[in-house]
């Protein structure tokens, strides 16, 4: 362990109203790293994604709770957002741009894809019935 | 909730006063829609000016929208996108259905054919 490295967790409700929180709150703890606003954007636009595929697909908008936890370690923040939820089938599939399963909920499928550009690394973990869990990472100030 | 939006016309004015994500949209659609077709909206003026952010649901919006006024010739403008929103527009293909203006009043100038 590194003398510049941290740790927090938190669960919350599996409700929208959540997300702006979650998002905000990740980005704070990420600001010691002292990131760009760019690199600030793009964390809260991941960290969004993961919290909102958690309340709509993987509770279904049902409600349950969503674990998010965030890791500093050195210039690198690994991002680890899970729920306990119904799961994604085909992983590969899910995560293929514009392939949504709520077209007529309008969504527009980009979620996975976010997540992927704007981190550095993204990797999902699901089973059906066994809940999903994504974890991210970046490096800070990278391209300073 | 606090959202307000101003007629003009045939033309909806929004400026966002919360970031534009799935919580968020979820609250304004339907009120937005019951405004589209009450008012016979063809255009849509969305203002970021004082909310910078949004992720794939306000994609999902923004392409709602613009299925509901296209029928009719209608267009969205977007208005003070900042750098990390041209970003988000840019990669999900979003300027191919608005147009990026400076200022509502040059997108309402538009709308009104140079006339202001």
């Amino acid at each position: 362990m590194s003398d510049n490295s941290n740790r927090i967790y938190m669960e919350m409700d599996a409700v929208s109203e959540n997300e702006a929180f979650a998002r905000v709150c990740i980005a704070a703890f990420c600001a010691r790293l002292d990131p760009t606003l760019e690199e600030i954007n793009d964390i809260k636009t991941a960290v969004s994604e993961a919290v909102t595929n958690a309340i709509i697909h993987g509770y279904q908008k049902q409600g349950g709770i969503v674990h998010i936890e965030a890791d500093i370690d050195g210039h690198t923040v690994t991002i680890c957002i899970s729920d306990d939820g119904c799961g994604i089938e085909d992983v590969n599939k899910a995560m293929e741009p514009l392939y949504t399963t709520g077209a007529l909920e309008e969504r527009s499928g980009m979620g996975f894809t976010f997540m992927e550009i704007f981190m550095d690394c993204l990797q999902v973990e699901s089973k059906p019935g066994k809940g999903t869990k994504v974890i991210m990472k970046k490096e800070i100030g990278k391209n300073k | 909730m606090n959202q307000s939006y101003t007629v003009d016309d045939d033309c909806l004015i929004i400026r966002l006063q919360e970031e534009l994500d799935h919580h968020f949209t979820e609250q304004i659609r339907d009120n937005i829609d019951d405004i589209i077709i009450n008012k016979r909206i063809r255009y849509i003026i969305i203002d970021f000016k004082e909310q910078s952010f949004m992720d794939s649901s306000g994609i999902g919006f923004i392409m709602g929208r613009y299925k509901k006024i296209a029928p009719y010739h209608g267009r969205i403008f977007v208005v003070n996108l900042g750098r990390n929103l041209e970003r988000i527009f840019r990669i999900s293909g979003l300027y191919t259905i608005t147009s990026v203006k400076d200022s509502v009043e040059k997108a309402l100038c538009e709308v009104r054919g140079g006339k202001q």
